[in-house]
């Protein structure tokens, strides 16, 4: 028996399955970077002393990557949009440039890393730079998931198209909201950590 | 009184009577509603077995009796809490007596040992400082330091003139444990990284176990010690031989 | 899978397909509710190690002490470090790989689609999913006791500084959390959108069986209230393993040499985290223990649920509120007046809904025609002994009185007579009661009354004596059992009688897994509704029921527990009857 509501919304409650899940899935989300956030808060109320975040990072590559992040949210809104209206050329376009971006994204993070080891700072030399290493490898995770979704939306999983397009395209918006949640929670680790 | 009822250990400061009758209070309330509410279940088991009632009736009990009952237990938890148990912490935590007229002392917990601290006759504590600590000198005290010289450390073994108010500067050393002296209705984790205060008047000569009541480790069980109440004689005496022995 | 059963590979997939690998919520339940079980007796076998060196501190273990080596209990004596191990372990695994599999995992994943009347869960590869997490936490934390330096030691709790510098265990703790987790999330999710989804037509959200409210209120507080705990599990695995210092502060001296790490953590940080999350956990170990239970009650008593609605109400308020009392485990932390006020009133607060639908499950009770069946002994044995549980949580909750009991064995008699004559009794009275659904077969009930009396008798007797203990000033977590404390003599004699109890605890439960596999075989045979329920999983389809659980997708007509409705052609009409 097939499982109901899973391509059309259920009347009475307006959503389809995979919207719901999404969004309880983002909720636990929001818990988890808020407690984090909450141990930043913490930890910094408790400390004698903490040093400027832009005196340690690197701003400008950090601003860059604000940049990269949101472009990407921008295209992922895009490539959903072709999709809906059934452009399939516009979708590989825009979603490509998504994967692209997260790919860029996690190279210049990548780069800062290495250059951090560089300069002999590690997660153990104090508590900026072990919350740094966490918080920002704990997001870079969440961006690199999202980067193998988008390219399995991109390729096998695009096999779905011919059987059931509606579908992908709810696969598709479910990403993207995934999408814009790493970005916004970004968002708030920029400051956090490079300008405060 | 309450402390035998409920098989509590002899209270020996002054603040427990007030802890006792909180816990009294709180135990007649639970056993109220325990014994009301098994009769009641205990008697509808009995009264409408299948057996003795084989046709259920669909509507059930019609009174508003439990809805009644249950505002009571709230109404009584209310009370509880605002008439003892609150201002009894308040007391416990903000009515810290005066340093002057108290028995200053600092416990240093460790693995698994109490490092007890006291100022000597100046009143003032020597410097401490952790690149010191050594098997010899458990807490760093640096005797070099101006108010040093007349300290006392001992270990295991607090001594407390009876009838004064004693306020414990707690802190520990390595892991997290817990300052307990039960007969003082008395308990405080000590927190690396923080010195909290603990205060109470001992009023009842004897000995009493000081245990350690969070696990810190495998010998957690094994972390005891014995605070002393005497006279001030004896205790003035007892610093006295420390100090001639340091 | 479900969506491909027209399929004609997918239609008759190989036993280890359908087995291991099946995508149906009833096989995965049942899967969970195996592997909980045993887990639980794993849980129960540490316990009962702990139970022999309290009653006997220092004697050689009979029977296994040899077997456990000169790491763990050396010529058969246990050690303090194995003691600590047990202790840490048995709560973990108790809480995290038995009873909330059990329940959630196991009873959640079987009935809900069941009685809500749709075809599978809706996700039902993520199901699987959650399963393989959950499977692969719990061998992580089994494989721990076999790390350098054994499992796990700094209790359930795992307070820092102490477990950030406790052995390897701690990690693979840490590790195993992790899996359980992210096995929680998923289901969590799997569950909310199922009940929010696929409910049949007609099955409004106040003619839900009350079962299907506690776990979705449940799947609530797992959504939300894990993710700080898997906050605090990386922090403190980035301590342990990056050399981070979060939970340490500067200036530590362990074994009198100075922590060489960089230093301005917090302590206490780790444990408002951990509380976040565990207090709401209590509840997550409660609420399906009260949904099975009202079912039952419901059913055994041939009468509707008195106050439904207020109790469904006092529930969803319950999961509220957990999340703004964690801290009444934090009191002697060094908090101060306006923090412990703000904590103890909200903990006096969150007993009302439990009062409220305690109180409604006993008055349901007047009125009735209540069956003594082997299910309605171990749900009607509930009610006092949480109620016993739950009052003795008011002394707790009141920080005054907490002073004296916190870290005592009352804290331990409190919680465990919530848990295990409580939830336990709850899962059993479960087990007993849907068997026939699952297997098409009924349990022996004379064995059930055996279990159920032995179980009784035997859990009072070992934590009854807990709260004298905890009176007296006898802490937890003693490897001595406190016979070296002057002020605990005379103590002793509980200690051995709780051993005694535990260890013939131990062979009712032997009475219950007799039961099970003997049941299974040569059990009566039922048909599909052998307790005259009225809900969708006995009123709607066989026992056992098809893939796909429904013929046709049912349509509900009325609410959960029309028994004994005046006019009536049977004392029981189900929701679906015209
Ligand atoms: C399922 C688990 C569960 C449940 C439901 C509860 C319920 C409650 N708990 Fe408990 N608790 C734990 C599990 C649970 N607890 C655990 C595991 C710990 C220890 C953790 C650790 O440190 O390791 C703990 C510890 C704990 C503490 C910390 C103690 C300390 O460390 O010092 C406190 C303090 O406030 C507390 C309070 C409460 C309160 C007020 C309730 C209330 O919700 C209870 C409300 C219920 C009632 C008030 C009952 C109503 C009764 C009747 C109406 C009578 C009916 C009678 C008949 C039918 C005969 N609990
Ligand atoms: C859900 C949680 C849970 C449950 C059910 C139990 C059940 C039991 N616990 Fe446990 N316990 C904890 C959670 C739990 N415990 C926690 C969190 C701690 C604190 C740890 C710490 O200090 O950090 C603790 C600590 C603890 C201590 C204190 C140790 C100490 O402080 O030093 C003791 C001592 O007696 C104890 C005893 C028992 C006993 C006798 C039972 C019995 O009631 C057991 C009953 C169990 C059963 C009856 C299940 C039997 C299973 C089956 C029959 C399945 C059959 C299988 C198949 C068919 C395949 N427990
Ligand atoms: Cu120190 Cu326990
Ligand atoms: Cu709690």
């Amino acid at each position: 028996m097939e499982i109901p509501y899973s391509t059309t919304a259920r009347p009475d409650t307006g959503v389809t399955n995979s919207k719901l899940g999404i969004w309880l899935f983002l909720a636990s989300e929001v818990m988890l970077f808020g407690s984090l956030f909450s141990a930043y808060v913490l930890l910094r109320v408790g400390a004698p002393s903490w040093p400027h975040g832009w005196a340690i990072m690197n701003v400008p590559l950090g601003a860059l990557n604000t940049a990269v992040l949101i472009t990407s949210s921008v295209t992922m809104v895009l490539a959903w949009v072709a999709l809906k209206e059934r452009d399939l050329s516009r979708y590989w376009l825009w979603m490509g440039f998504t994967v692209l971006l997260g790919v860029m994204f996690l190279s210049i993070k990548a780069f800062e890393y290495a250059d951090k080891f560089q300069q002999g700072l590690y997660p153990s030399t104090n508590t900026f730079m072990g919350l740094y290493f966490t918080l920002t490898g704990l997001h870079a995770l969440h961006v690199a998931a999202g980067v193998v979704v988008n390219t399995w939306l991109l390729g096998a999983g695009f096999t779905m198209w011919e059987r059931d397009p509606d579908r992908l395209t709810h696969r598709v918006e479910a990403a993207g909201l995934y999408w814009h949640f790493v970005d916004i929670v970004w968002i708030v680790l920029f400051p956090l950590l490079y300008l405060l | 009184m309450i402390a035998r009822w409920l098989g509590m250990p002899v209270a020996a400061a002054a603040g427990a009577a007030r802890l006792d009758l909180t816990m009294g209070l709180v135990h007649a309330l639970m056993l109220v509603l325990f014994l009301g509410w098994g009769g009641f279940f205990v008697y509808t088991l009995v009264r409408f077995r299948a057996g003795r009632h084989p046709r259920a009736d669909y509507a059930g009990a019609r009174s508003k009796v439990s809805t009644w009952i249950e505002i009571a237990v709230a109404v009584a938890e209310g009370l509880l809490l605002v008439g003892l148990s609150i201002p009894a912490w308040a007391s416990r935590v903000s009515g810290l007596p005066p340093e002057h007229e108290a028995v200053v002392v600092r416990v240093v917990a460790e693995q698994f040992a109490w490092n007890i601290h006291y100022p000597g006759p100046d009143g003032v504590f020597g410097t401490t400082r952790p690149e010191l600590v050594s098997p010899s000198n458990p807490t760093g005290l640096d005797r070099t330091s101006p108010h040093a010289a007349d300290d006392v450390v001992t270990v295991n073994q607090l001594h407390l003139p009876v009838d004064r108010p004693v306020i414990v500067q707690l802190s520990t050393k390595d892991v997290i444990h817990s300052f307990s002296v039960p007969n003082f209705r008395v308990k405080q984790d000590a927190i690396p990284g923080l010195m909290i205060p603990v205060w109470f008047v001992p009023n009842r000569l004897g000995q009493y176990d000081l245990v350690c009541a969070q696990l810190c480790g495998l010998g957690h069980y094994r972390m005891r010690g014995t605070v002393t109440v005497e006279t001030p004689e004896a205790f003035d005496a007892w610093i006295r031989t420390r100090e001639a022995t340091r | 899978m479900t969506t491909q059963s027209s399929d004609a590979h997918a239609a008759v997939p190989p036993f280890w397909r359908r087995t291991l690998f099946s995508t149906d919520h009833k096989v995965i339940g049942i899967q969970y509710a195996i592997t909980a079980m045993v887990f639980l007796l794993v849980g129960f076998f540490l316990m009962m190690l702990m139970r022999w060196q309290l009653a006997y501190p220092g004697r050689p273990i009979p029977l296994v002490g040899g077997l456990l080596g000169a790491t763990r209990a050396p010529g058969g004596i246990m050690l303090p470090e194995f003691y600590n191990q047990l202790g840490a372990m048995h709560g973990t695994i108790m809480i995290f790989l038995g009873v909330v599999p059990l329940a959630v995992g196991g009873f959640g994943n079987y009935l809900v689609p069941l009685q809500i009347g749709a075809p599978d869960m809706a996700f039902p590869r993520l199901n699987l999913a959650s399963y393989w997490a959950f499977a692969a936490g719990g061998v992580v934390m089994i494989a721990s006791f076999f790390a350098p330096g054994g499992a796990a030691s700094s209790g359930w709790t795992s307070y820092p500084p102490l477990a950030d510098i406790a052995t390897t265990g701690q990690t693979f703790w840490l590790a195993g959390m992790v899996l359980l987790i992210t096995s929680s999330l998923l289901g969590s999710i799997n569950f909310i959108t199922t009940i929010v989804q696929l409910r049949a037509p007609g099955l409004s959200f106040m003619r839900l069986p009350f079962f299907v409210w506690s776990q979705l209120v449940t799947s609530f507080l797992l959504l939300l209230a894990f993710p700080p705990l898997e906050a605090a599990a990386v922090l403190q695995l980035m301590d342990r393993v990056a050399g981070t210092s979060f939970y340490l502060p500067s200036g530590l001296v362990v074994g009198g040499k100075a922590m060489a790490v960089a230093g301005g953590g917090s302590p206490l940080l780790w444990q408002h985290l951990f509380w976040f999350l565990a207090h709401p956990e209590v509840y997550v170990l409660i609420l399906p223990a009260m949904g099975i239970v009202a079912e039952i009650i419901a059913n055994s008593s041939r009468k509707p649920l008195w106050g439904y609605r207020l109790m469904v109400y006092s529930v969803v308020f319950l999961g509220f509120m957990s999340f703004l009392v964690w801290a009444h485990h934090m009191f002697l932390t060094g908090m101060g007046t306006t923090m412990s006020a703000f904590f103890q009133t909200t903990t006096m607060i969150i007993s009302i809904p439990s009062v409220v639908v305690l109180s409604s499950l006993v008055v349901s009770l007047w009125g009735g025609a209540i069956r003594f069946t082997t299910p309605a002994l171990f749900a009607l044995a509930f009610l006092p002994m949480f109620g016993i549980g739950g009052l003795t949580g008011l002394p707790l909750g009141l920080a005054a009185t907490d002073i004296h009991l916190h870290d005592t064995y009352y804290v331990i008699g409190h919680f465990h007579y919530v848990v295990a004559p409580g939830t336990i009794f709850a899962l059993f009275a479960g087990v007993y009661y849907w068997f026939p659904k699952a297997t098409g077969r009924m349990m022996n009930a004379r064995l059930g009354a055996i279990h159920f009396w032995g179980s009784f008798v035997t859990m009072n007797l070992i934590f009854m004596p807990m709260f004298i203990q905890g009176l007296a000033g006898m802490n937890r977590r003693l490897y001595d059992a406190g016979v070296q404390d002057p002020h605990l003599q005379g103590l002793q004699p509980w200690s051995v009688l709780q051993g005694w109890s535990a260890w013939a605890l131990g062979v009712f439960q032997l009475v219950f897994i007799v039961n099970v596999f003997w049941s299974l075989r040569k059990g009566s045979r039922v048909d599909a509704n052998p307790w005259q329920a009225t809900t969708l999983e006995w009123a709607a389809t066989s026992s056992p029921p098809p893939h796909g659980n429904f013929a046709v997708i049912p349509t509900v007509r009325r609410g959960p527990y029309e028994y004994s409705v005046p006019g009536a052609p049977a004392d029981f009409t189900p929701q679906n009857a015209i």
